[in-house]
């Protein structure tokens, strides 16, 4: 394996946290020298983790590839132990792309109060724990990475959020706290059940496959890990630090914790919950997928009270993972493949919808529906036109992304795995759950739309001087905007990668 | 049965002594410039480390074997001579500032750190006893040391009785144990409860446990022994306080684990549900009350009292499981390093606060984050790592004592579920300077001056954390740190 192999995974990661490094080295005023480094370090970060991508061996199915597995902690027995596989490689990229459009986003717009420094410091150690997730494959430094986010998170959100920030914050930083402790002692658990004793991830996947956990022990052991992942994703009824964070955030905090933050939860439960615990899955499936139907229930009755636009679109996120869990609790090849197309799909229109209110917000100085009072379309017609097309790839329109992550898992609930078979009729009504969640999101995106896109321009913006979409946004918006398309139209471009890994994860539960 | 001194093996203590007449002799010749004590303290203080670094890898003992030398000792007097060189550099400006007994106060200080230097070496109850208290007696006159102070006065005294009080009792204890034993060696000690003790003896030692451990509680301040804490940190000069909540809590704790591994292992069955509740009330109390906490000083001496309950936490997972035992026993020898760098790191910043502050409010470090970045930076270093979050330093203290209880089972896995939810709860309160540094405007604009010996120790202590953090092989490579199980 040549060197580049070995540490491209690592370059890429850790780069972003480099470029913190040296940007709390750039004197204060140097503004202009700020932000264009936080481009650049992004840049490189995505060049190398794109480089990587190319030179991906995309048939070869299940297994690691750019993996490194070396000595890190031997006292506790942690390893140092980075790959990617088909169900990495999208997520892992996604973080890239997203952060760097982030970073050109900030080009022009540094919320109030300012301190560029401090915030795209903070967004690059972001960028590296987010990162870090999804690559790493042993337990302690996965747990290390998914702590990574908190801190800087908790500051952009208590710094740069709107008025509620700093409770939004802490409760961000609680929530996620509380879950993922227990996680990091089922992770210990796990630890000290495994023979030989191994935090590595592909060793706990062998042994727990190979039947090596007792059913007990799997049994409380999922609870504790789950619950780290769930307040994560979050899965109701965890998820009430989720609509106060995203609404409070600044906008590229919103686009990265919807983009890709949420994601590691449930990336969670695909590569570690599942694959080194399938008793306890088997067990948790159904009150899992409950929770998942009702979340899309309750999501969309919740969007459809919303009177402030950041509040509708945050508790669009909590419907939407909800389709992603339903596909991860039928525990099915169709189910997964459909919650990582969810995932990315997700990451890609959420965050776009973030943009997109965040402009508004930044034109508007308001978020509220009532206050908006429409006309978007006539006003800014270029902005007006984007929100709307987001909007409505995001309520799944076919032939846009959002639609493949919502109907697989729709489909993959119909059919669970065979594991699940006597719960069949339980999982039919998911579906029907789910269905009516997918008239409802419809429903709740099209009256948004109406309100805010539509009508005319109300009497007290007709004489501001909005500026419509500017150069900077069209940067950072149209390659979201092109994968919105093509990944509506060509689904294969995604499932391509992911079904050969999926397959051969699932393998255990004979679906 | 006499025999002859091993110089080499006590040449750290005798260094310090050497410096600690030097320095009471200063005040007496250079009346004008009585602070050149503190670098005269510091070449001594430096000179003695030099003679505990070359002690490393020894293994020897004198007296009689009531004071040895090996890795344990070697490793904490070289913990205890670096503690006492990074306050001695924190002491300098706070008292130059304030301007009078400075030379008392380096030979108080001094005095109490050989104590702390005396501690890991002392296999006997009555060097142990001789070390604890030559670390407690200057203790008393240094909280006392703000003459003019009503808050210090209160802190003085406090410490004194509640730490007399638990002397007798630990005394008392210690006799008994005499009397039981027939011995005051440790080892011998071991040995002696190892064997089937006649039924009345056996009621006896495990009285004498429960005194001993009085005594001991009182100096990790430990619930329900912890009252004294938060008045004397608060009343005492900084970096007094800085003393109290590092190098002294870390004597306390070096006493205790020889004592409970060394001398008390066989009755692990009796005092181990102690520990447990010893452990959960101390947690529990000190997170809670923590929360309340509008004083820096306070809410420092309070997260030092929760942070002693997870220090506690080890002990309760003893078994006879040898194997587990040596994972115990270093998870708590790593926390209480871990911990001393970051709480030494926090009171540093405190004490450049305490310049321009008197009453160290926390709303006194709003907008600290503009003033004084570095500052800001490294104090929200060290909550953060206080409470355990990675990739700093905390994390993995915290992280050894959760793998010891799962470990341990049974009853570990109740006591690593009510840490983690202590670790979640004291985040709040963790988060409370930063809040006021990062998210609150300065009252004033004026540049913020630190003395260069505070910046100094606050930088080093915040690139360890990180360090530990990033690579814990940095501490938890101690040749396993565990000489002391299993003998």
């Amino acid at each position: 394996m040549s060197t580049w192999e070995r540490s491209a995974i690592t370059i890429a990661t850790l780069l972003p946290l480099v470029g913190a490094g040296v940007i709390a080295l750039v004197p204060r005023d140097r503004d202009r020298l700020v932000r264009g480094l936080g481009i650049v370090f992004t840049g490189a970060a995505m060049v190398v983790a794109l480089a990587l991508a190319a030179g991906f061996d995309y048939g070869a199915g299940g297994g690691l590839q750019f993996e490194l597995n070396t000595r890190w902690i031997p006292a506790i027995g942690a390893r140092y132990h980075v790959g990617i596989d088909g169900i990495s490689l999208p997520l892992w990229v996604l973080t890239f792309v997203l952060s760097f459009l982030c970073a050109v986003y900030t080009w022009r717009y540094v919320p109030s109060p300012g301190k560029t420094k401090a915030f795209l410091a903070l967004t690059l150690l972001l960028e590296t724990g987010m990162a870090g997730t999804f690559i790493a494959f042993d337990l302690v430094l996965f747990f290390i990475f998914w702590e990574l986010v908190l801190v800087p998170m908790y500051f952009l959100i208590g710094i740069w959020g709107s008025a509620n920030r700093e409770y939004a914050a802490i409760k961000f930083f609680l929530y996620t706290l509380f879950g993922s402790v227990f996680m990091l002692l089922g992770f210990l658990a796990m630890y000290f059940r495994s023979t030989p004793h191994t935090f590595d991830i592909l060793q706990l996947q062998a042994y727990g496959a190979g039947g090596g956990f007792t059913r007990t022990f799997q049994l409380i052991v999922f609870g504790a890990v789950a619950l780290g992942f769930a307040v994560k994703v979050p899965m109701w009824p965890f998820h009430t630090w989720l609509p106060d964070a995203h609404t409070e955030a600044p906008t590229i905090g919103s686009v990265l914790l919807a983009g890709i933050m949420l994601k590691m939860g449930t990336y969670g439960f695909v590569r570690i919950a599942l694959p080194i615990l399938p008793e306890g899955a088997k067990a948790y499936a159904p009150w899992i997928g409950g929770l998942a139907a009702i979340a899309i229930v309750y999501a969309a009755l919740a969007c459809l009270a919303q009177k402030d636009l950041k509040r509708l679109i945050a508790f669009s996120s909590v419907g939407h993972m909800g389709f992603v869990m339903l596909g991860i609790a039928t525990l099915t090849d169709v189910g997964i493949n459909a919650a990582i197309f969810g995932m990315v799909a997700h990451g890609i229109i959420t965050g776009m919808l973030f943009f997109c209110v965040g402009s508004v917000y930044d034109r508007y100085h308001t978020r509220m529906i009532a206050e908006l009072g429409g006309g978007l379309m006539q006003k800014l017609p270029y902005l007006g036109g984007v929100f709307t097309f987001v909007a409505i790839a995001s309520l799944g329109l076919p032939g846009l992304a959002g639609f493949w992550g919502e109907v697989m898992a729709l489909l993959s609930a119909y059919r669970p795995a065979e594991v699940l078979a006597d719960q069949l009729p339980l999982f039919r009504a998911f579906m029907v759950a789910g269905g009516i969640g997918t008239i409802l999101t419809a429903g709740y995106f099209l009256w948004m739309i109406q309100r805010v896109n539509m009508g005319t321009v109300p009497e007290r913006w007709r004489e501001s001087p909005f500026p419509d979409v500017v150069a900077v946004e069209w940067v950072s918006w149209v390659p979201l905007l092109v994968s919105i398309v093509a990944l509506g139209v060509f689904p294969r471009l995604l499932i391509g990668i992911t079904d050969g890994p999926v397959g051969a994860l699932m393998g255990l539960f004979g679906g | 049965m006499t025999q002859a001194i091993d110089f080499h093996a006590i040449l750290p203590e005798l260094i310090l002594s050497g410096t600690i007449v030097l320095v009471l002799l200063v005040d007496a010749f250079v009346e004008r410039r009585s602070w050149v004590a503190m670098p005269l303290g510091l070449l001594g203080v430096v000179a003695a480390l030099v003679a505990a670094l070359s002690l490393v890898g020894a293994d020897r003992a004198t007296f009689d074997g009531a004071f040895r030398v090996d890795d344990f000792a070697v490793l904490f007097t070289v913990f205890s001579l670096a503690v006492a060189v990074l306050v001695l550099a924190i002491s300098l400006r706070y008292f130059r500032d304030v301007g009078r007994y400075q030379s008392e106060y380096y030979f108080l200080l001094l005095t109490s750190f050989l104590g702390c230097v005396m501690m890991p070496s002392a296999r006997d109850l009555l060097v142990l006893f001789i070390a604890l208290e030559l670390v407690s007696a200057p203790g008393f006159l240094m909280a006392a040391l703000r003459k003019s102070s009503l808050r210090s006065n209160e802190a003085g005294l406090k410490f004194f009785l509640i730490g007399v009080l638990s002397t007798a009792v630990m005394l008392y204890g210690m006799s008994l144990m005499y009397g039981v034993t027939g011995t005051t060696n440790l080892q011998e000690i071991g040995v002696a409860l190892g064997r089937d003790l006649p039924a009345g003896k056996e009621t006896l030692a495990l009285a004498a446990i429960l005194f001993i451990t009085v005594g001991f509680g009182f100096k990790v301040s430990a619930v329900p022994f912890q009252f004294w804490a938060p008045d004397t940190y608060e009343g005492s000069p900084v970096p007094v306080a800085a003393f109290l909540a590092t190098a002294s809590k870390a004597a306390g704790f070096t006493g205790l684990l020889q004592l409970m591994f060394v001398a008390f292992a066989a009755e692990y069955a009796f005092w181990t549900p102690i520990f447990a509740v010893l452990s959960i009330l101390t947690m529990t109390i000190g997170n809670f009350v923590a929360l309340q906490q509008s004083q820096a000083v306070r809410l420092l001496a309070y997260s030092s009292i929760a942070q002693a309950g997870y220090m506690l936490l080890p002990f309760a997972l003893v078994t006879a499981d040898v194997g587990l035992n040596r994972d115990v026993f270093a998870a708590a020898t790593n926390y209480l390093l871990i911990y001393a760098v970051m709480t030494l790191g926090a009171f540093a910043v405190v004490t450049a606060v305490a310049r321009e502050s008197r009453t160290l409010a926390i709303s006194d470090f709003a907008g600290l984050a503009r003033r004084a970045p570095l500052m800001a930076v490294a104090m929200t270093v060290f909550m953060v790592s206080l409470a355990g979050i990675p990739p700093m330093g905390g994390f993995w203290a915290k992280f050894l004592v959760f793998r010891a209880a799962i470990d341990r089972g049974g009853i570990g896995v109740l006591l690593a579920v009510a840490m983690v939810l202590n670790s979640v709860v004291s985040i709040w309160y963790y988060l409370a300077i930063p809040r006021a540094m990062i998210f609150q405007e300065p009252e004033r604009e004026r540049p913020f001056a630190a003395p260069a010996l505070v910046t100094g120790v606050t930088f080093l202590a915040m690139v360890a954390v990180l360090a530990i953090g990033v690579y814990p092989e940095l501490v938890t490579h101690f040749p396993p740190l565990s000489t002391l199980v299993g003998r």
